[in-house]
């Protein structure tokens, strides 16, 4: 077996044992990369001459020590570059450490490897990326999701033993489940967002990629907390979330949302989803069906609200204090008109414009203070289901991943692809995904996800709940096979 | 309401140049999508409070005291045009 296909568990184990050394397990994942990153590429850039040296200081003993851990390209790492996979952060190099680095860091983790995104975050399929698609390790002529395309790619092809994403709308959740990997989008407030690269604040979270359960909560238990540098990050209890991984389902309840399983599902999706629910019974778990009546509405609100943020945060993007600038402005508005033509791609221009819009005199009332308002009937739904079930149980994604190039010219079928994820982000809720089956498509495994939601800071909950299922299964056991 | 969508406007507004490619592209699909937000016309939301944060906080307040930060070099790093330790911008004031 080779060392990068080690779980994050396992690999600790190794360490600990001294059956390797953290530069070991550097210079093993290093090789991996280079060996099958060609055909992936989930990856922007890597340091192995920072991590080693990191690697030569680390303390094992630490909850993560030793341990690499890939970044998505939009949270800034002290000294690494920070693109947001867009040209108009090129040649920027982060001067501080993300609060969930500073973290990562004082647990003894080593941070490895930017992964690829769509452009500012925006995207479910990682082909809005100004440095070129990231592909399905399952089938490269796919695509991995997004729009942390890079990092649930980089898990599933052995190239990381884990990643942290960002989760707006989906874009955890949507690739690890079109990867076959483990993704957890945080409850809203969890862990800090300081030095993420905003794309819509008031939706916007970090979480881990993991090969399987108990590692997502190792991960995040060095990232969760109360921080200063984020007035959003709540002052709540963090839990060991590894501490009730192995306790039995009985009495436990959870919800399967009528409004999850429609016409439109893919069949093969539908099927996995229902034979894990099936599962969950034989476990000893309730399940009671419940409904979401406003799902209809979550990506309608969502495109309002997320663009609107998106117009605002992208506001800083000026060509005065870092990133691209035109050269040769003929004034201040020829300046700001030109470097951010010059800069942003076309999702990145579309989103602004509607965001502009829908914030534009004259409109915000009939757009953005209505979807706000329909934002409060998506959280009510969540609220009354949760006081008949424990957790939620439904598909990740409506459909496998599907061919790139497919859809790139058809934002609004691209949008649809969010479905199911958009509306925890809404309610703020925790999310996660877990591998489920297998479609079969051209006589292709392609992977589906299963998407269990609970109640705000009940992660350990939900850690406990998916752990069952994984212990019980061999999914999360399949790997690509690339060459 | 999408009807009067016009990209022009918005994109002086947003301060984004657009090519003439783009404009009509975009006011395409972009009129696509708002027609698809439209929908969310058809809600009663009488009575109903705004959502602006998930959980909501207010007034988080912290001391207001001095603390080691960026450097003013560290600050122009990135900057794309700087010279004695200031961020040069395009002339503002004809």
């Amino acid at each position: 077996m080779e060392l990068s296909s080690l779980s994050l568990t396992d690999a600790q184990a190794s360490l600990r044992a001294k059956e390797v050394s953290p530069a070991e397990l550097l210079r093993a994942l290093d090789a991996r990369i280079a060996r099958v990153d060609p055909q992936i590429h989930g990856y922007l850039s890597r340091d192995l001459d920072a991590a080693l040296a990191c690697a030569e200081k680390a303390d094992v003993s630490l909850p993560l020590g030793g341990l690499p851990i890939a970044i998505k390209d939009v949270i800034n790492v002290r000294g690494e570059p920070c693109t947001a996979a867009s040209k108009i952060l090129q040649g920027y190099r982060a001067n501080y450490d993300a609060t969930v680095i500073r973290k990562l860091r004082a647990a003894g983790a080593i941070p490895f490897g930017r992964c690829n995104l769509d452009e500012f975050a925006m995207g479910s399929s990682t082909e809005n990326s100004a440095f070129g698609h990231t592909r399905n390790p399952w089938d490269t002529t796919r695509i991995p999701g997004g729009s942390s395309g890079g990092s649930a790619a980089v898990v599933a092809a052995d190239e990381a033993f884990a990643a942290l994403g960002s989760d707006t709308g989906g874009s955890i959740r949507q690739p690890a489940a079109l990867c076959g990997i483990v993704g957890l989008k945080p409850t809203y407030g969890r862990v800090s967002r300081f030095g993420l690269i905003a794309f819509a604040s008031s939706l916007d979270q970090i979480g881990p990629f993991t090969k399987t359960v108990r590692d997502a909560g190792l991960v995040l238990n060095a990232i969760a907390g109360r921080d200063p540098q984020d007035s959003t990050s709540l002052d709540e209890p963090v839990p060991d979330h590894t501490a009730l991984l192995g306790r039995d389902l009985k009495g436990l309840r959870l919800g399967m949302p009528r409004e999850y399983f429609i016409a439109g599902l893919d069949p093969q999706v539908d099927a996995a989803v229902r034979a894990a629910v099936r599962h969950y019974e034989s476990l000893g778990a309730e399940i009671v069906e419940v409904s979401l009546p406003n799902t209809e509405h979550a990506v309608g609100v969502y495109y309002i609200i997320a663009t609107a943020e998106a117009s605002a945060n992208l506001a800083r993007f000026d060509g005065v204090r870092y990133g691209h600038r035109a050269a040769d402005a003929t004034g201040l508005l020829d300046h700001y008109g030109r470097t951010r033509e010059e800069g942003f791609g076309p999702e990145v221009k579309r989103r602004i414009i509607l965001g502009t819009y829908v914030l534009s005199s004259g409109y915000y009332d009939a757009f953005y203070l209505r979807a706000q308002k329909v934002r409060t009937l998506i959280r009510r739904d969540f609220s009354a289901a949760f006081e008949k079930v424990d957790a939620i149980i439904c598909p990740t994604s409506p459909e496998v991943a599907f061919k790139a190039g497919d859809r790139s010219d058809d934002p609004l079928k691209m949008y649809l692809a969010d479905i199911f994820t958009i509306a925890t982000n809404l309610a703020g809720i925790p999310g996660m995904s877990i591998p489920c089956g297998f479609a079969s498509v051209e006589g292709r495994p392609l992977p589906i996800g299963l998407q269990l939601l609970g109640k705000p800071f009940q992660e350990a909950q939900l850690l406990q709940i998916a752990h069952a299922y994984e212990q019980s299964t061999d999914w999360h056991k399949a790997r690509p096979t690339l060459a | 309401m999408s009807a009067q969508f016009d990209v022009r406007y918005t994109a002086q507004l947003a301060r984004l140049h657009l090519s003439e490619d783009e404009i009509v592209k975009f006011q395409a699909q972009l009129s696509q999508i708002l027609t698809y937000v439209e929908k969310l016309e058809q809600v009663d939301v009488t009575g109903i409070e705004p959502t602006a944060h998930a959980n909501a906080v207010f007034n988080v307040f912290r001391e207001d005291a001095p603390r080691d930060w960026f450097t003013a070099e560290d600050a122009l790093a990135n900057a794309p045009r700087s010279a004695n330790q200031l961020f040069i911008v395009p002339k503002v004031i004809e």
